[in-house]
C-alpha cells in the first residue's frame, strides 16, 4: 500500500479538543480520524460519522438463533425421531423455550463479535500503525489526511492555536498487517519498576 | 459542549488526585511490577489444591462413581451442591458487568472486571461437576445434539438437564465474549507502555491490533450495550434453569413453583459475597483503595442485605407451604428434615438460615456496611451459607424417599468427593491469580470515562455551583447547549 502524509495534533483534555475539531473541520480539512483512550461522549457526532448498524445486525444474528433452534427441534422431535415421553405431544413447543432462548442469545452475542471484529479489523497478530503512543494513555490524538494542497506548517500551526500540545508529521502506511509490536518504540523503557 | 456535572451529594468512585495518565499508572502498575511474595504463596497454595482435584477426578475416572459416597437415595450430593453453589457465584459478576450497566449504576465501572473474571472463573468451575457426575466422561459429548450413527438417536430437547447445557454454555461464552472484549482497549494500554519486547509482543497480540480510533470506540459502545442487554435476560435464565433441574421435579422439597427467582436472588447473594472476598483482598495486595472505596464495598452490601432477605422470605415461604398445602410428604421434608433440629440434618437447614438470613441483618447498620473487616468475615460466611442451602436442598430432600427400607444410609462425603470440590477452590484461585498478574483487574478505559464527573478532585471543583441560585446555573450554563 502507498504511504500516505498525515499531519498529527496531540490534545491532552477533550474540553479543547470538541472547539478544535469544530474549527478544523470548518476550515475545510479531513479529519481521518481522532484516537482516544477512552469513548469520548459525542466526538463521532462532532466527526460527522454516522450511526453504527451493529445493533442491527445483532438482531438479525439473533432471531436466526431463534429459528435455528425452532426448526432443528421440531423436525428432529416431530420428524426424524418422534419420541413418546409420557404420552406428550410431540410438538411441545413450551418445553423448548428455554433452548430457544439460550440460541438466540449465543446467535446474537457471537455474531455481534465477530461482526465486530471484522468491521474494526481486529483479530490476534493484527498490526496496525499508531499515530503516538500515548493515544491509549492520556492523549486525544487527532490525525488529518493531507493532500497534494495541504500546506503542513500552516496547519500544525494552526493546530497548535487550537490546543494541541504536539503537533506532528508523518508519513505512513494506512490499513493493517499481520505483525509484531515489538519493534515499537518504547516510551517507558527507562522508567524505574517500582515494586508492588 | 454537554455539561457534565455530578452532585458532590454523591460520594467520589475515584479517590485523591488523578489525571488520566495517573490512572493508567495506578491500574498497570502490578503489572509490570515483580510479584510480591505473598502473591507466590497464594499462587502455590492454589495451585497444591487444584493437583490434589485432579488426582481426586483421577480416582473417580479410574474406578468409577463408587469412589464417592453417593447411594440408591442420594443420588446427586456434593457434586451437584457444588456445581450449583459455583454457577451462583457467576452471577454477581454478570450482574454488576450487564445489569449496573443498564441501569446507569456508575459505581460498577471500580469492579466489573474483576466480577467478570470471577464470573469465567466460577463458571469453568461449575461445569466440571455435571460433567464427571456422568461417570463414563469420555462420553460426555453424547449430551450435544450433533448427527450421530446410533439412529440418529437424539438427546430430550424437554429434560431441564438438557436446557442446563444450554444455558450453561451459552452463558460461559457470552460472558467470556462480553469480558473479552472489553479488554481489548485495556491489553492495547498495556502493550503501549510495555517495556520489554516480550510484554509488547503479547500484549500487541491480546489487544488484536486496537488503537482507540473514534469509529471503533462508537461501535464498542454499541456492542457492549446490546451484549449488556442479552446478559442480563441471560443471567435470569440460567440459575431460573439450574432450578428447573430440581422444580420440575416431583420430589417433596423441589417440587416448588418459587424455585427460579428464589434461586436467582440466592445466586446474586452468594455471587456478591465472593466479589466482596476478592475486592478486598485486591484493593489491599494492590492497592487500589483509590478505585474499590467504601462508597463501592457499601454499595455491594446492601445488595446483599437485600437479596439475603430475599432468600429468608423464601425460606418462610417454603415452611409456610409445607403446613398450607396439608400434603403429608412436603411438611415431612420441610418440617421434619429440615426444620427440625435434632433431625440428621437438622443442622444444616440452622446453619443456612444463621448464616443467610440472620448474620446479613448486620449490614442495615452503614457502619458495618463501611467496616471492611465486618464485610470480609460476613462475605465468608454467606458462601458457607449459601453452600449449605444448596446441600440441605439437595441431600435433605434425597435422603429419605418414599421407602422407608432405604432410609438408613446416613450420607457423608468421602475424601475424593472433597478433594474434587477444593481442586475446583484450586483451578478458581489460579486463574484468579493470573488474571490479577497478568491482566488490567480494573477497567482502565472506564474509569476514565468517569473521571471528570466522579474523580474526587473533579468534583471539588464543582461545589461553587451548588451553592449558586438556580438562575444564575442556568444562565452560565444553558448557552453551551
Amino acid at each position: 500500500m502507498a504511504k500516505k502524509k498525515f499531519v498529527v495534533g496531540c490534545f491532552n483534555d477533550e474540553a479543547v479538543l470538541f472547539p478544535a475539531v469544530k474549527k478544523v473541520r470548518t476550515s475545510g480539512y479531513k479529519i481521518q480520524d481522532v484516537y482516544t483512550p477512552f469513548p469520548v461522549h459525542g466526538l463521532d457526532h462532532a466527526l460527522g460519522m454516522r450511526e453504527t448498524s451493529l445493533h442491527t445486525a445483532g438482531f438479525i444474528y439473533g432471531i436466526t438463533g431463534t429459528t435455528t433452534a425452532l426448526s432443528c427441534i421440531s423436525w428432529i422431535f416431530t420428524k426424524d425421531w418422534p419420541l413418546n415421553i409420557g404420552g406428550k405431544p410431540n410438538f411441545a413447543l413450551p418445553a423448548w423455550i428455554p433452548i430457544t432462548f439460550e440460541l438466540t442469545v449465543l446467535f446474537a452475542a457471537v455474531g455481534m463479535v465477530l461482526t465486530f471484529c471484522y468491521l474494526c479489523q481486529l483479530a490476534p497478530f493484527v498490526k496496525k500503525h499508531h499515530f503516538h503512543a500515548r493515544a491509549t494513555d492520556d492523549l486525544f490524538v487527532m490525525v488529518i489526511e493531507c493532500t497534494d494542497k495541504t500546506n503542513t506548517e500552516e496547519l500544525t500551526a494552526f493546530l497548535s492555536a487550537n490546543g494541541a500540545v504536539e503537533t506532528d508529521v508523518q508519513f505512513v502506511e494506512e490499513g493493517w498487517w499481520i505483525g509484531r509490536y515489538d519493534k515499537d518504540e518504547m516510551p517507558f523503557e527507562n522508567k524505574q519498576i517500582a515494586a508492588a | 459542549m454537554h455539561l457534565k456535572y455530578e452532585s458532590q451529594l454523591r460520594e467520589p468512585l475515584v479517590d485523591g488526585d488523578k489525571d488520566y495518565h495517573q490512572v493508567t499508572e495506578d491500574i498497570v502498575r502490578p503489572i509490570e511490577a515483580k510479584p510480591t511474595r505473598l502473591w507466590y504463596i497464594g499462587f502455590y497454595i492454589a495451585a497444591a489444591l487444584l493437583l490434589f482435584g485432579v488426582y481426586s477426578v483421577y480416582r473417580e475416572v479410574t474406578y468409577g462413581i463408587g469412589q464417592w459416597n453417593l447411594n440408591k437415595t442420594v443420588g446427586w450430593g456434593w457434586d451437584i451442591t457444588n456445581f450449583v453453589w459455583w454457577v451462583g457465584i457467576g452471577h454477581a459478576g454478570t450482574l454488576i458487568s450487564a445489569i449496573l450497566l443498564l441501569f446507569r449504576q456508575g459505581w460498577r465501572t471500580g469492579v466489573n472486571r474483576a466480577a467478570e473474571a470471577m464470573t469465567i472463573f466460577a463458571v469453568m468451575c461449575a461445569g466440571q461437576f455435571p460433567i464427571f457426575h456422568m461417570g463414563r466422561v469420555w462420553m460426555a459429548f453424547f449430551v450435544l445434539p450433533y448427527p450421530n450413527t446410533r439412529g440418529p438417536l437424539w438427546v430430550n430437547f424437554n429434560s431441564p438437564l438438557l436446557w442446563d447445557v444450554f444455558a450453561i454454555s451459552t452463558y460461559f461464552t457470552v460472558s467470556l465474549l462480553f469480558w473479552y472484549s472489553g479488554l481489548l482497549p485495556d491489553f492495547a494500554t498495556v502493550r503501549d507502555r510495555a517495556f520489554t519486547k516480550l510484554r509488547k509482543r503479547l500484549y500487541g497480540i491480546a489487544s488484536f491490533g486496537w488503537t482507540g480510533s473514534t469509529k471503533h470506540w462508537q461501535r464498542h459502545e454499541s456492542l457492549s450495550l446490546v451484549l449488556a442487554g442479552l446478559s442480563t435476560p441471560l443471567v435470569l435464565s440460567v440459575h431460573t434453569i439450574v432450578s428447573f433441574d430440581f422444580a420440575t421435579s416431583v420430589i417433596p422439597g423441589w417440587h416448588t413453583t418459587i424455585f427460579p427467582p428464589y434461586f436467582v436472588a440466592g445466586a446474586v447473594f452468594s455471587g456478591f459475597a465472593m466479589v466482596q472476598t476478592l475486592m478486598i483482598i485486591v484493593r489491599k495486595v494492590f492497592q487500589m483503595d483509590d478505585y474499590i472505596t467504601l462508597g463501592h464495598i457499601e454499595a455491594m452490601n446492601k445488595v446483599i442485605v437485600l437479596t439475603g432477605s430475599i432468600v429468608g422470605v423464601a425460606y418462610l415461604t417454603e415452611l409456610f407451604m409445607g403446613w398450607y398445602s396439608q400434603n403429608k410428604y412436603e411438611g415431612y421434608t420441610f418440617w421434619y428434615s429440615r426444620a427440625y433440629l435434632f433431625s440428621p440434618y437438622g443442622w444444616s437447614y440452622w446453619g443456612m438460615m444463621a448464616c443467610n438470613v440472620i448474620s446479613p441483618q448486620i449490614f442495615w447498620f452503614r457502619k458495618m456496611r463501611r467496616n471492611l473487616f465486618v464485610t470480609f468475615f460476613m462475605s465468608i460466611i454467606v458462601n458457607i451459607g449459601m453452600w449449605f442451602e444448596r446441600f440441605v436442598i439437595i441431600v435433605t430432600s434425597l435422603y429419605r424417599d418414599y421407602l422407608p427400607s432405604s432410609w438408613s444410609v446416613y450420607y457423608s462425603p468421602t475424601i475424593w468427593e472433597i478433594g474434587f470440590y477444593a481442586g475446583t477452590f484450586g483451578l478458581f484461585f489460579v486463574c484468579f491469580f493470573l488474571f490479577a498478574k497478568y491482566f488490567p483487574v480494573i477497567a482502565i478505559a472506564e474509569i476514565k470515562y468517569v473521571l471528570k464527573t466522579s474523580g474526587e478532585n473533579y468534583k471539588s471543583k464543582v461545589g461553587h455551583i451548588e451553592e449558586q441560585p438556580l438562575e444564575a446555573f442556568v444562565h452560565e450554563h444553558a448557552h453551551h447547549h
